[in-house]
Order: structure tokens, then C-alpha cells, then sequence
């Protein structure tokens, strides 16, 4: 079709076109901008490379040790890091590299499926709230107050305290339960903020459901601020699960968590000080990326601090 | 394309085949807010026919925007409140609907087209999927097929090289294009009723005027009735057949676009007249409307316009509500002393 043929055909008129024709490039979503604006910036690529190093030795974490992390030999108990050790051996003799390494899996997993729950509660309540408001925003707005008067670590010490066994689902659920208040919050404010906008009531003029105009767009529109919270969550919740296991209410041995490393090595910190190291240093650079990243992604999905 | 069977029912029910397209009569709104109530629309009435354009003026907070939402359905509730009145769509009051048929009207009998198309596009989709969104929802079309029909109904606004743009995103086109997809999108379905509510308020001068000659152009060959909502009269002179005019909630003059503009017979629509400059009246002092428009949560007794009137007498202006007097067949003038105005 030429060019000719569309302007006398539809009325178009000439400086429109030309006004039109100096729009070049390939089209630019809000996401792929994003995603340009995010590989430009050094902290993000940073903080994803940690992350991505912590994910894979999550999932493959014969990766980065050939050793066994429960095969012990008291004999090597607290040895210093050495040639063939690089982290030395804990109190009851096992790899410490095996054990860090290993002990990656219990926060990637805690901080991913505590986190994701807890999106999906926000979704489902903080978008019903937002949207309909009146009597479901109150239902919910006040539940979560309930919930936000309730201290995350001091409400998980209370919960796990009277568990009987305390497993990766147990320390996971309470993690969710005094974790989802702030997300469901964070999305429902998002959410009526969203609702007042113009394509909203465009959209309804146009005849589209509830459900589609929650789902095609409200969500996509209002879903960023719960995206950069999640990321920082993630970190928050690993964090939450090394200071339970540390406090002994969290997981319990033989399990393999960097919190109980830490809680182990807390005794020992004068004598064998790379207990305490290792995982500590392991904690504390998967936190930090995650929250590095959270930040990365506030500054990419949020115009209004461009 | 709506089928016959589907002409002959609206929202399920039968039609009136002699009824008016549009039938408004003594629409009331109202919304309840923590400082009292906002008496946004007191009474007002009117009747839309196809393939006629009726202008709705006024200024802002005048209550014509919310009577276009209320037709559509879409004014929140609460705060805002239909109180009365009928809004008869070829005899059937679309008020008396269940929401999920309202719903079903919308967009496919009734559309309405936004002010400011940048902020009525959904900025995270791209315009061939917001316009496409129209033929899978109502009519469950597929995705190749509902895009290729998007393509052609942004040729046939005007937008140049569609194929290349329907994959572009709200932003990354220009004003007057912006609003050629949002008018694409309103009119996908062919409605029978196309409420614009100023489309053209936040466009430059010169793509004005292609709007608006885009809107008059596609009428003509849809043969739709169509509400304008503006407060521009220049806009009005261009494509309207009548014209009410809208002062605090209600219709102070009403008739054909002619007669409206030649022969005020309200103060207030004199007012307006007065106040714009005009190719024929060079060099004259231009007559601003003393005063502003009245706080709607306080409504100024009798005759709403008579603070500000020039023409307003005691004790009838601030104690009687004046009726919609006939001027002439079609004309009304809710005025004590129209003829007084009429005459100068």
C-alpha cells in the first residue's frame, strides 16, 4: 500500500504524516525500555550476577564442591582453611566449602516461595481491595492490620516456638504469615491509584469486564512497585530465615542452613573465626543483591523518578 | 457488524422501532461527598436521532461530562447516584438494565471517546492489542483474524502505514493520532451511539480540525447518532445539527445549531457569544460573563444563572426556577424574559 494511496484514502493530512514518519526505532514497550535502562546500570549487573551464581549453586551445587557435606570426620573438627578445604572443616569435621555451598539451597528456596505466596495473597486481596473498595477494602485493610501489629521475627519466634517439628514448610509458612501484609498494602494502594485512571473508565466504555480490566489493566499497570518490594523481600525473608535458625527456632539440624552455621560458630568465633565468616559473608552478599536489585528496579520501573 | 436480530433488541429487550435513538428525560445526578451533596445534573433532557450530531455546551463543573457518564454507566457509585430520570436507547431504558447488559452495550451500541487519548490508552499494550481487544471481547474473534481487522480500522481513521504501527505503543505517537486510535477502538464495533466528550480539547489548532472532520466524515458513513461534549463553540459551529447548552446542571437553551448561534434566547448562551472574539465583530471590546460558575454543592436559588445575569429581575430570577419555555418548534429557552433577550 503507498503512501499516497493512505493519506487520500483515509484523510490523513501531509504534516501529520511527516510528524508521523520521524518516529523511528522498533517499538518501545515500558518493559523493554526497562531492560535497556537496567543492562546500562553497573549495580544492576552486579547484583544479577550474584544472584544468578547463588541460583545455580542452589540447583547445582556440585557445581562449586565435589565434596560431601555430611560425610565428617571429627578428627579434621575446626580445622583452618587449607589447600585442599579452601573454607577448612567445621566442629564435626565435615567440608565447610560443601556445607556453605550446600546451605544456599534452604535461603534461595525459604526467600523464592515465601516471597512468591506472598505476591499471590497481594494479588488476589490487594487488587480486590483496591478495586472494589467499600466492604472487601475494609475486610482486607483490616486483617492486615491485625497482621502489621504483629512484628515479623518476634510474631515467627511466637509461631515456631510451639511447632513441634520445624522443617523448611514450617519456617516457610510462618515467614508467609507475618510477611504478606505489607505486599497486600503495597497493592492495593498501587491498585486504586491505577483505578482512577482514564483508560480505566475508557476501558469500561468500551464494555470490558471486571475480570478483564482487572487482569489486562489494572495488574500490568500497578504491578511494578510490588515487583521491586518482592525483589527486596527476598532478601528480607533470607535473612528472617538465617536469624530464626540462628536464634534455634528456626530450621533444625541436619539441615543445612547458613543460620545455623552462624549459630554454631558463634561460640567458636575466637578460636576458629572462618566459621563465622564464610556463611556470614555468603548471607550477607545474597541480601544485599537482592535488595541492590530491588533498588535497580525502582529506578527502572518508576518514571517518576527518572 | 451487528446483525438484524441483534438491531432489534437492546440489552435483550424488544425495541420501540418509532422511539428516538436517544431519549433523555429529567436525568439527575448527584454525589454524595463528605461536604454535602454535589447536585451535578438537576433535570436535564434531551433526544438524539441518527446520523445527528447534538453538541452539548457548557463550562466546567456545567454537568456535562457526568450526564454523558451517566448514559454510559460508568460514574461510580457510590459517591455518585442516578436519582431520576429515564435514558430511553430506541425506547429502552438503559437504567432499568441489568449491569452485565449495560456491560454488553457498551462499546458495541454505545462508545465514547475520551478527552485525552494519552491517558485513555493503556500504556502498557500496544495500539493494534487495545484495538484488537474490542473484536476478542465482544465478538470472541481470534487473534490474527481481530488484528488484521485492527489494521484496516486504523487505515480507514486515517492513521498512515497501519501495518507498521499496529505494533506500536500509545506513546510513541502524536496527539492527533493518539486520538485516531482511540476513536478507531470506539468505533470497532459500529455503535449506534458515539458520545465524544471533548475530543479535541487537548489538540493542537490544525489536527482539530481533522478530528473533528475525521468524526463528521465516519458519522456520514455510519450513519450513528453522535453526543458532542465540549466548550469550544468553534467546534460546535463546525459539526453540530443542535445544540444544548448546559449552565450549572441543567439545559438553559436548546435548539438547532442555527438558531442557537444567530438568536440567543438565554442570557447565558448570550454571554458565551460575547465573550469569544469573532471574524465579524473586528475591533470590538469583547464582553467576559461577570463572576464564575456557581459552587454545585451550593446552587444559587430560582434561576441558577441569576447572580450573574444582566438580565435579572426581582424577586421571579432568585425565587422561580424557570421552565423550559418553547421559543420556537424544537427551541426551548429555560429563561423568564427570552423574549427580552431574543430581542436585545
Amino acid at each position: 500500500m503507498s503512501e499516497a494511496e493512505l493519506v487520500e484514502g483515509a484523510g490523513a493530512f501531509p504534516q501529520d504524516v511527516a510528524e508521523f514518519e520521524a518516529v523511528t526505532g522498533p517499538p518501545r514497550s515500558l518493559w523493554s525500555d526497562a531492560w535497556r535502562e537496567l543492562r546500562a546500570n553497573r549495580l544492576f549487573v552486579a547484583s544479577a550476577t550474584f544472584i544468578l551464581v547463588f541460583f545455580i549453586m542452589a540447583l547445582f551445587p556440585t557445581l562449586f564442591t565435589d565434596a560431601d557435606p555430611r560425610h565428617c570426620l571429627l578428627s579434621r573438627s575446626a580445622l583452618p582453611p587449607d589447600s585442599i578445604a579452601w573454607f577448612g572443616y567445621d566442629l564435626q569435621g565435615c567440608d565447610y566449602l560443601a556445607r556453605t555451598v550446600h546451605g544456599a539451597r534452604v535461603s534461595i528456596l525459604i526467600g523464592l516461595s515465601v516471597t512468591t505466596f506472598a505476591v499471590l495473597i497481594a494479588l488476589a486481596l490487594g487488587s480486590a481491595a483496591g478495586f472494589y473498595g467499600g466492604l472487601v477494602d475494609t475486610l482486607v485493610s483490616r486483617a492486615t492490620d491485625v497482621m502489621f501489629a504483629i512484628p515479623t521475627l518476634l510474631g515467627g519466634i511466637v509461631i515456631l516456638s510451639v511447632l513441634e517439628s520445624r522443617g523448611l514448610k514450617e519456617v516457610s509458612l510462618v515467614l508467609i504469615v507475618v510477611g504478606w501484609p505489607t505486599m497486600v498494602r503495597l497493592m492495593r494502594s498501587s491498585v486504586i491509584s491505577t483505578r482512577e485512571a482514564d483508560y480505566i473508565d475508557a476501558a469500561r466504555t468500551l464494555g470490558a469486564t471486571d475480570w478483564r480490566i482487572i487482569t489486562r489493566h489494572i495488574l500490568p499497570n500497578s504491578i511494578a512497585p510490588v515487583i521491586v518490594y518482592a525483589t527486596i523481600t527476598i532478601g528480607v525473608i533470607i535473612s528472617a530465615e538465617a536469624a530464626l535458625s540462628f536464634l534455634g527456632i528456626g530450621l533444625q539440624r541436619p539441615a543445612i542452613s547458613w543460620g545455623l552455621m552462624i549459630n554454631t560458630a558463634q561460640t567458636r568465633f575466637h578460636t576458629s573465626p572462618h566459621l563465622l565468616y564464610f556463611p556470614g559473608a555468603f548471607l550477607s552478599v545474597t541480601v544485599f543483591s537482592f535488595i541492590l536489585m530491588g533498588d535497580a528496579l525502582r529506578d527502572a520501573l518508576d518514571p517518576k523518578l527518572k | 457488524m451487528t446483525t438484524m436480530d441483534a438491531q432489534a433488541t437492546v440489552g435483550g429487550r424488544p425495541v420501540d422501532p418509532t422511539a428516538p435513538l436517544l431519549a433523555v428525560d429529567d436525568l439527575h445526578v448527584e454525589f454524595r461527598t463528605a461536604d454535602g451533596i454535589v447536585q451535578a445534573v438537576n433535570g436535564v433532557s434531551y433526544t438524539l436521532r441518527e446520523g445527528e450530531t447534538l453538541a452539548i455546551l457548557g463550562e466546567s463543573g456545567s454537568g456535562k461530562s457526568v450526564s454523558a457518564h451517566a448514559l454510559m454507566g460508568i460514574i461510580d457509585s457510590p459517591p455518585g447516584f442516578i436519582t431520576h430520570g429515564t435514558a430511553k436507547f430506541r425506547g429502552v431504558n438503559l437504567f432499568d438494565l441489568p449491569e452485565d447488559e449495560r456491560r454488553r452495550i457498551r462499546g458495541s451500541r454505545m462508545a465514547m471517546v475520551f478527552q485525552d487519548a494519552l491517558t485513555a490508552l493503556n500504556p502498557v499494550f500496544t495500539v493494534g492489542w487495545q484495538i484488537s481487544e474490542m473484536f476478542r471481547q465482544h465478538e470472541g474473534m481470534s487473534k490474527s483474524k481481530a488484528r488484521e481487522r485492527s489494521i484496516g480500522l486504523m487505515e480507514r481513521v486515517g492513521i498512515p502505514s497501519a501495518r507498521e504501527r499496529v505494533d506500536s505503543y500509545p506513546h510513541e505517537f502524536s496527539g492527533g493520532m493518539r486520538q485516531r486510535v482511540m476513536i478507531a477502538m470506539a468505533l470497532a464495533l459500529d455503535p449506534d451511539i458515539l458520545i465524544a466528550d471533548e475530543p479535541t480539547t487537548a489538540l493542537d489548532v490544525t489536527v482539530q480540525a481533522q478530528i473533528m472532520r475525521l468524526l463528521a466524515d465516519l458519522q456520514q458513513e455510519t450513519g450513528m447518532g453522535m453526543i458532542l461534549i465540549t466548550h469550544d463553540l468553534g467546534v460546535i459551529a463546525e459539526v453540530a445539527d443542535n445544540v444544548a447548552v448546559m449552565y450549572a446542571g441543567r439545559i438553559v437553551e436548546s435548539g438547532t445549531l442555527r438558531d442557537v448561534f444567530t438568536k440567543p434566547a438565554h442570557p447565558y448562551t448570550l454571554g458565551l457569544m460575547h465573550s469569544i472574539p469573532r471574524a465579524d465583530q473586528k475591533g470590538e471590546r469583547l464582553e467576559p460573563i461577570i463572576g464564575s460558575p456557581p459552587d454545585l454543592l451550593h446552587i444559587p436559588s430560582g434561576c441558577s444563572f441569576h447572580p450573574r445575569c444582566p438580565y435579572a429581575r426581582q424577586p421571579e430570577c432568585s425565587t422561580r426556577v424557570p421552565d423550559a419555555h418553547v421559543v420556537t418548534g424544537g427551541r426551548t429557552s429555560a429563561c423568564h424574559f427570552w423574549q427580552e433577550v431574543q430581542n436585545g
